[in-house]
């Protein structure tokens, strides 16, 4: 049962409770118009302490394709936070307005903050570098749709896996389904964080292998997901600078992978994968960003027990 | 030699590792208690060289979880009628609050002084506590 439940950690969710979200996301796809009055007199409150016109968008065309409502801010600034308000104070008070909260937040841990003091479901929309679970969800929906299934393939990780933590919470995620091989491709600098290697990876035994070049991987790759290396999360410019066109892919790349292979990205992209690519069939996120609105709808709906 | 009477009711924390003595007073908020406290600093050990004892006498409610994750190799005696009655064993707490702080910069905690700082147990064998609010871990310094 999710109703009145949070998602602040993507492994909040049992692999039950998933299937139940992705679902019902499948049901909202097939038959949109079914959906259109479902959240009608609900109110979303979408809490976002620093810009992500992306996820902010995709929150609020979620709970209005289901006829519900939103208000909310969009920087910390045009919030009581600005005033020295508490994380904990905030939401009580949003509680009351509002039916549910979907909450972004800079700092590592706020929205878990929000949970333990909230009165309404709160969705993290992502502290800083920590966790971004709607994303896991979108790409975990994105694969199932395309591929038909969440076990049996190999993934490749492509570009910043140390900061990136996207690819953190996927790996996580990953690891509940059965025979999922992972391949880790990035340079020495931006390898995965030692502590997931091995509280992750290493101990519940999933196949994974590291590579330094995209091509030593890209023939047996099911899934590529790549990722951009982002500059707010380097403390120093030089590096940011030497790292940032690790790796690009490009049509040439995408020459020896296979014809049913998905490329995904969580975006914005910059320049990790090349325009030209955006027209081979086998990229796929721009479809990605639409799987992650719906989710959303699937995740509002079962947060507020809303059939 | 120092002499510190025996207690007829109450704890007797041993094999305190030489100098965390005070840090233990600490952390169990011994000084909040009314009844009469003593911690004996380098004491002789056979086993450990030096250790540091503490005994608290009397009737009192202290949460001893937070002496397993400190030390698990610490032992408690409970004494009753002047006579060890009972040994606690101590074991790594599931959670801990307000004894340890997270130094994560990024964490939420370190703009908000008023959250309480709280760590789970992510991993029993090699003793790793998490922020329960960042997931960062634990490292004594």
């Amino acid at each position: 049962m999710l109703k009145g439940r949070c998602l602040i950690d993507p492994m909040d969710f049992s692999l039950e409770e998933l299937d139940g979200i992705f679902n019902l996301a499948d049901s909202i796809i097939a038959n949109q118009e079914e959906y259109l009055e479902v959240c009608k007199g609900k109110v979303l409150a979408t809490c976002f302490y620093e810009p992500s016109t992306r996820t902010r968008l995709s929150f609020e065309a979620a709970m209005l394709r289901l006829g519900g409502s939103v208000l909310g801010f969009s920087s910390a600034g045009s919030s009581s936070a600005s005033k020295g308000e508490s994380v904990a104070d905030t939401i009580r008070t949003i509680g009351c307005y509002a039916d549910i909260a979907a909450m972004r937040h800079p700092k590592e841990g706020a929205p878990k903050v929000a949970s333990i003091n909230s009165p309404i479901p709160v969705i993290n929309a992502g502290d800083g570098g920590h966790q971004h679970p709607t994303q896991t969800l979108t790409d975990l929906l994105t694969i199932r749709s395309l591929k038909g299934k969440l076990n049996n393939f190999t993934i490749g990780l492509c570009g910043d896996l140390k900061f990136g933590r996207t690819v953190h919470s996927l790996i996580k995620a990953l690891s509940r389904y059965e025979n999922v091989k992972i391949v880790l491709i990035s340079p020495e600098e931006l390898k995965l964080p030692d502590y997931i290697r091995e509280e992750v990876l290493v101990k519940n035994n999933i196949e994974f292998e590291e590579v330094y070049k995209l091509e030593d991987a890209m023939e047996e790759l099911d899934v590529l997901y790549m990722t951009r290396v982002q500059k707010e999360r380097f403390f120093n410019e030089a590096d940011y600078v030497r790292l940032k066109d690790s790796y690009i892919l490009d049509l040439k790349k995408l020459e020896v992978a296979k014809k049913d292979l998905i490329v995904m990205h969580p975006l914005p992209r910059v320049n990790e994968i090349s325009t030209e690519v955006d027209n081979d069939e086998r990229a796929v996120y721009f479809k990605q960003a639409k799987y992650g609105m719906f989710v959303r709808m699937a995740l509002i709906m079962k947060l507020l027990g809303v059939e | 030699m120092l002499n510190v009477d025996s207690i007829k009711k109450g704890l007797v924390i041993d094999h305190i590792q030489a100098g965390k003595g005070m840090m233990l007073y600490k952390y169990l908020k011994l000084d909040k208690l009314e009844c009469a406290v003593a911690i004996i600093k380098n004491v002789k050990s056979n086993k450990m060289g030096k250790k540091d004892i503490i005994k608290v006498e009397g009737d009192f409610d202290i949460k001893l979880d937070v002496l397993g994750f400190i030390d698990p190799d610490i032992t408690v005696n409970v004494i009753e009628n002047d006579k060890i009655a009972r040994k606690i064993n101590l074991k790594l707490p599931e959670k801990i609050k307000n004894v340890i702080h997270c130094k994560n910069p990024r964490c939420i905690t370190s703009i908000e002084q008023e959250i309480p700082h709280v760590f789970y147990l992510s991993d029993a064998e090699t003793k790793t506590y998490r922020c329960l609010y960042c997931d960062n871990a634990y490292e004594e310094r």
